[in-house]
């Protein structure tokens, strides 16, 4: 009987996985021992990052998206559908209009994030954001046409995508303004939950100050539990009222519900081993990307190193041999620092992240990088 | 052993800071008022995090306790 190998979504970490798999088990395929099957609930590929400079109105959302079909290896089945149902007992699967294989020997969920604005009453009235296509391109109606007033740039909700971005729009935002001489009519207000500018310790500290140079007002233990969209006011947990003339928000984030209901982890995150990123509640399920509970960030870097790990366990299983292939945590982030400076870090579940100097040449190099991107996607860097 | 009663328990052990703090914020949300949250965590951060963020919001700690392979937090939303 084939080998089925069901990868759910075809985002960074399906695609790279679907095509690394392909590399690796391409005789297999050929011989028709083993099925590579790729399903996507649409027909495309997204590459989020390009949302970060639509607010701007440096790019537009379409740079962002290809057909999946042109970016995955001919051997790999595509199958445009949703997976509605995961019973990980009988390794069986559900979809919406019943297009994918029944059954799995190997499956990984890719699912990737959603947000879930309505957890904060008012937020989908009142507020902003460029995690999104529709919300980007919204945002760049406002933003675009923002010459005065309070601009606040809160994250509500963590772990989010892109750790890094709500620092990126804000420095990005700071300098914009200014290189238009709008600066001074513009307040800028950084929110964050926890007691620190960041998640991670180091990126706070080497944040924290760069954030005052830029006269950014900064509010740290801030979790917004609400939105009064006609006053224009950010209600807070910890009792402040934070009036704004446009707010950018991050929303609170979650996973695949499908995966919530399959047992599989709280919030649609799938609790995994950090190392071998196997679920920990089911046999033969791997999870990657933002769908795994790991504690690293939720980035393409992440996805993209851990499909490397994914692909080598699930070749190692189908050819009968011990997986020995772990992720070490590695993630890679470039920072934009303003409009044509950026940083760069890189760390690992043992080593901390170093924030590079600011630079143009990094901010090249991010730029570089992603028009690049398509060819990590296709898995060729 | 675990000696103070909670209205519901939030198991955030594996996870890094900031995970555990945003899981009780999380369970925080909507929760009414009087109901105490228990935070299972095994991040040592979490000793400082939760009774900083209990002070700045308000809320308050009304226990900690060593369950030795873990720590259980309760706070009490005002």
């Amino acid at each position: 009987m084939t080998d089925e190998i069901v990868v759910v979504g075809g985002g960074t970490g399906g695609a790279v996985l679907a095509n690394d798999l392909a590399e690796r088990l391409g005789p297999e395929v050929d011989a028709g021992d083993v099925r590579v099957t790729v399903v996507n609930d649409g027909p495309d590929h997204v590459y989020k990052p390009v949302w970060l400079y639509v607010p701007f109105g440096l790019r537009e959302p379409s740079d962002g998206r290809r057909p999946l079909r042109d970016l995955l290896d001919r051997r790999v089945d595509l199958v445009e559908d949703r997976v509605t149902e995961i019973d990980t007992e009988r390794k069986r699967l559900g979809y919406r209009d019943g297009n994918g294989p029944r059954r799995y020997d190997h499956l990984v969920l890719a699912t990737g994030s959603r947000l879930d604005r309505e957890e904060i009453p008012g937020l989908v009235e009142g507020g902003h954001d460029y995690y999104s296509e529709a919300g980007a391109l919204a945002l760049q109606e406002e933003l675009l046409s923002f010459t005065e007033g309070h601009l606040i740039l809160s994250v509500i909700g963590s772990p989010h995508m892109c750790p890094a971005a709500p620092l990126e729009f804000v420095f990005m935002a700071d300098d914009w303004f200014r290189k238009r001489g709008l600066r001074e009519d513009v307040e800028i207000t950084y929110t964050y939950p926890i007691q620190r500018v960041h998640g991670n310790p180091h990126i706070a500290e080497w944040a924290h100050p760069l954030l005052e140079e830029r006269d950014v007002r900064i509010e740290t233990f801030c979790n917004p539990e609400a939105v009064d969209p006609d006053a224009e006011v950010l209600e807070t947990m910890e009792g402040t009222e934070i009036p704004y003339d446009l707010l950018v928000a991050i929303p609170p984030h979650r996973g695949s519900e499908v995966v919530e209901a399959a047992g599989l982890g709280d919030r649609g995150w799938v609790d995994v081993d950090k190392e071998t990123l196997a679920a920990t509640n089911a046999e033969a399920v791997y999870a990657l990307g933002d769908t795994a509970n790991t504690g690293v960030p939720k980035a393409g870097s992440v996805a993209h190193y851990e499909a490397g790990v994914v692909a080598q366990r699930i070749a190692s299983a189908v050819h009968g041999r011990p997986a020995t292939a772990t992720y070490d945590g590695k993630t890679v982030c470039f920072v934009e620092t303003g409009m044509d400076a950026a940083s760069y870090v890189e760390f690992d579940y043992q080593n901390p992240p170093t924030p590079k100097p600011p630079s143009k040449s990094l901010h090249w190099a991010k730029l570089a990088y992603n028009e690049s991107y398509w060819l990590t996607a296709r898995g060729l860097i | 052993m675990s000696t103070t009663a909670a209205d519901t328990t939030v198991d955030a052990r594996g996870a890094t800071c900031p995970g555990p703090l945003m899981e009780l914020v999380g369970a925080f949300r909507g929760a009414e008022p009087g109901t105490v949250v228990a935070l299972l965590t095994d991040e040592e951060q979490s000793l400082t995090d939760v009774p900083e963020w209990a002070a700045e919001s308000g809320n308050e700690v009304v226990a900690t306790e060593d369950e030795g392979t873990h720590y259980r937090i309760l706070v009490r939303k005002s």
